[in-house]
């Protein structure tokens, strides 16, 4: 067990990239907007000049009462718009912690004190007297909060200054250590709790295909589901590795500092995670897949003649896509060469002065997209648009839930009450996101739910809700 | 104390609840945060009654056990009593909304009451072994199911009540909570307690009914199927 912690403590610097980002990113274009310009660039952020409200149509033509009825009904679509998007976190987020629970329930390792810290919390809390205990944790957060403030900054310096390889390689390496490493160690777990003798080739198998598998669908392309599982079995693995061993005072308090620094990277003009995501929208790329759950996803803008040519969604922007579509067309012009079928290169070059291109071209799929159809793409497109929460998100809150249903002795009232708080506060978050149209933090307003209400419950509502299920008395 | 107690008990406490929330609000992402913002305002008012109890017990005579018992009974009240004016603070005019924070309450309400309960039913034990009621599993379950249907009832009546301005139905909604919580003051004698209880919740459905603009025409139409609007609404024909 001794080599688990040193390759944990090892690992644990990657794993910081994973839960620096914490930003919620809006849709890159604005909700409500119904007319956009196909592989247009430039309206992210801030930028559609209509509010939720307008709906492109000039109210002072119709009479009052129409107005009302559009402006209500206006307001109507976007709430269940906003709503929508809401019930795309939730379904994650949900999963996410009750992975988290029922392992923390079943697998008793995960709550197992072996006596193991991180190198990051290297005081300990079994002290003698309460006062040195809260030091320690102290202690503990500071360290815990500098290292992830230091992988910030590391990570948006080399974003800042193009060094996309080295970020690749950072991630790759960390999720590799993710899919392979720790979900080795869970299944091990899981199997000593449920007594399955397992031999190592089976065992080779299922990890190997896990992991490589896990690797493509989030480092490369794979169906959206699949990417969107495997996001949120990494999280919640992240949250079981720190529920297990980060000491209990010390969990406590470094999630209420991350949420607090969550607030200052995210907000202030200078914050790291404020630099990362508007230096990501100046050059038009999405930030990388790794550290992202998005409830849509890029896909490829296929030949025009198809009788559903796939839209893009929020993330597509167009060097991004140049790049896939050449990936895409490169492979074309060179089978011609390898087998004719008849056409050579001088009737193909004959045809195109006479006719034009035979190909289509990225310009000529441009082009046809946007004459009007009798297809309803646009409505398929803002439906398509979706929310983007980091995965540090996710880990956190699935950690806070975990702590909560490992640690109070109010069991599952604990449990529960944190799982709602941290919805409302998603809620909430998206709520605003929708008001202000920016990257927001995603972490404090849930964090201080369910820290409050976990505290709450734990000490006020666990003894007055214990004494009436003894007289079984309802309320 | 098997896993057929567990699920047994499970379906019977969450069976109507679970399936009211599958045909009714799974679909609608709106009406899935109003039911989740309604649990989240039961969680505040109970923790609002649980600290004010707390408070209570920390400056009573903790040896008193009559003492003890009586503060709990005054936590129950107030706590009944704040969950009443949450809904009537929070109002809002969106239909959906009464519906659902009813129900988000019960829901609320119901696990909080029974989880515990639940997940002790899985492990080993013997129920009743010191003289207890041997029921305490069943009587818990059905408890429950009324406490969540009951939780919806009143939403309606509540909601309706306040708009129409027709206070002699939220008097009626607040008594019927208070009477009963206090009726679960006679448990384990459940006789007393659970044939009340479902008489209640019986009359109160049928008033929610009514006032939620149903008829015994409606339900006529409704249960044969020939309901037009009804078919329509679920895509369904005829």
């Amino acid at each position: 067990m001794a080599n688990n912690a040193e390759d944990v403590e090892n690992n644990m610097d990657q794993q910081q990239a994973n839960t620096s980002p914490e930003a919620v990113q809006q849709p890159q274009e604005a909700p409500a907007t119904r007319a956009r310009s196909r592989g247009g660039s430039g309206d992210e952020g801030g930028g559609d000049g209509s509010g939720p409200e307008a709906n492109g149509q000039p109210p002072a033509a119709h009479p009052a009462q129409v107005v009302e009825n559009e402006e209500e009904e206006d307001e109507e679509m976007t709430l269940k718009y906003g709503a929508k998007h809401v019930i795309m976190l939730f379904v994650p987020v949900t999963l996410c912690m009750v992975v988290v629970v029922a392992t923390i329930k079943s697998v008793s390792f995960y709550t197992k004190n072996d006596g193991q810290r991180l190198i990051y919390t290297p005081f300990p809390e079994e002290t003698d007297t309460v006062a040195q205990r809260a030091v320690n944790s102290i202690l503990n957060a500071t360290i815990m909060i500098t290292v992830i403030i230091v992988m910030t900054l590391v990570l948006v310096l080399l974003y800042k200054y193009r060094c996309y390889k080295v970020i690749q390689g950072w991630l790759f390496l960390s999720s590799l250590l993710l899919l392979f490493f720790f979900s080795f160690i869970y299944l091990q777990e899981v199997f000593k709790t449920y007594n399955v003798a397992m031999d190592y080739f089976t065992l080779a198998i299922v990890v190997w295909n896990f992991g490589v598998v896990g690797m493509i669908c989030i480092h490369w392309k794979g169906p959206l589901r699949l990417q969107q599982a495997y996001l949120i079995m990494i999280s919640a693995l992240m949250a079981l590795v720190f529920i297990k061993y980060l000491p209990e005072w010390t969990a406590w308090l470094i999630l209420a500092v991350i949420s607090v620094y969550d607030l200052l990277a995210v907000l202030c003009p200078k914050g790291p995670l404020r630099i990362l995501v508007e230096t990501a929208q100046e050059r038009n790329e999405p930030i990388f897949p790794a550290l992202i759950y998005s409830s849509t996803m890029v896909w490829l803008v296929n030949m025009a003649d198809t009788d559903r040519p796939k839209r893009n969604s929020a993330e597509a922007s167009p060097p991004q896509q140049q790049t896939q579509d050449s990936a895409v067309e490169s492979p074309a012009p060179s089978s011609p060469s390898q087998d004719d079928g008849g056409f050579t290169s001088s009737w193909v070059s004959q045809q195109e002065h006479r006719l034009g291109q035979l190909q289509s071209t990225e310009e000529t799929r441009r082009e046809i997209q946007q004459m009007p159809s009798s297809r309803p793409p646009v409505e398929e497109d803002d439906e398509e648009r979706g929310v983007k929460l980091g995965l540090g998100d996710f880990i956190f809150y699935s950690m806070l839930v975990g702590k909560a249903s490992a640690t109070a002795s109010g069991d599952w009232n604990t449990t529960l009450a944190c799982f709602v708080a941290i919805l409302i506060g998603l809620c909430l978050t998206l709520l605003l996101l929708a008001i202000f149209r920016k990257a927001l933090p995603a972490l404090p307003i849930s964090i201080f739910f369910g820290l409050v209400f976990y505290f709450a419950t734990d000490n006020l509502v666990r003894p007055f809700m214990d004494e009436l299920a003894l007289h079984q008395f309802y309320v | 104390m098997t896993a057929a107690v567990f699920f047994g008990c499970t379906f019977i406490a969450f069976g109507p609840a679970v399936s009211l929330f599958l045909f009714t609000i799974a679909r609608e992402p709106l009406r899935v945060i109003f039911l989740i913002a309604g649990a989240f305002f039961w969680l505040v008012s109970l923790l609002m009654a649980s600290l004010v109890w707390f408070i209570s017990v920390q400056i009573s005579n903790k040896e008193s056990v009559s003492q003890q018992k009586g503060l709990l009974i005054f936590g129950v009240v107030l706590s009944v009593l704040l969950q009443e004016t949450f809904p009537a603070s929070a109002s809002s005019h969106h239909t959906d909304s009464i519906l659902l924070s009813g129900l988000g309450f019960g829901f609320m309400s119901g696990a909080f009451s029974v989880v515990n309960i639940l997940a002790d039913s899985v492990g080993p034990g013997t129920v009743g072994i010191h003289g207890d009621s041997q029921h305490y599993f069943l009587s818990s379950a059905f408890m429950t199911m009324a406490i969540i249907l009951l939780h919806m009832f009143w939403g309606i009546i509540f909601f309706d009540g306040c708009e129409k301005q027709r206070w002699l139905a939220v008097a009626a909604v607040v008594a019927s909570h208070l009477l009963v919580s206090c009726l679960t003051f006679q448990n384990p004698q459940y006789v007393s307690s659970l044939v009340p209880t479902y008489v209640v919740m019986f009359f109160m459905g049928v008033w929610a009914f009514y006032t939620a603009g149903g008829s015994l025409r409606n339900l006529k139409l409704c249960l044969t199927c020939k309901d037009k609007d009804f078919l329509l609404a679920n895509h369904r024909p005829r």
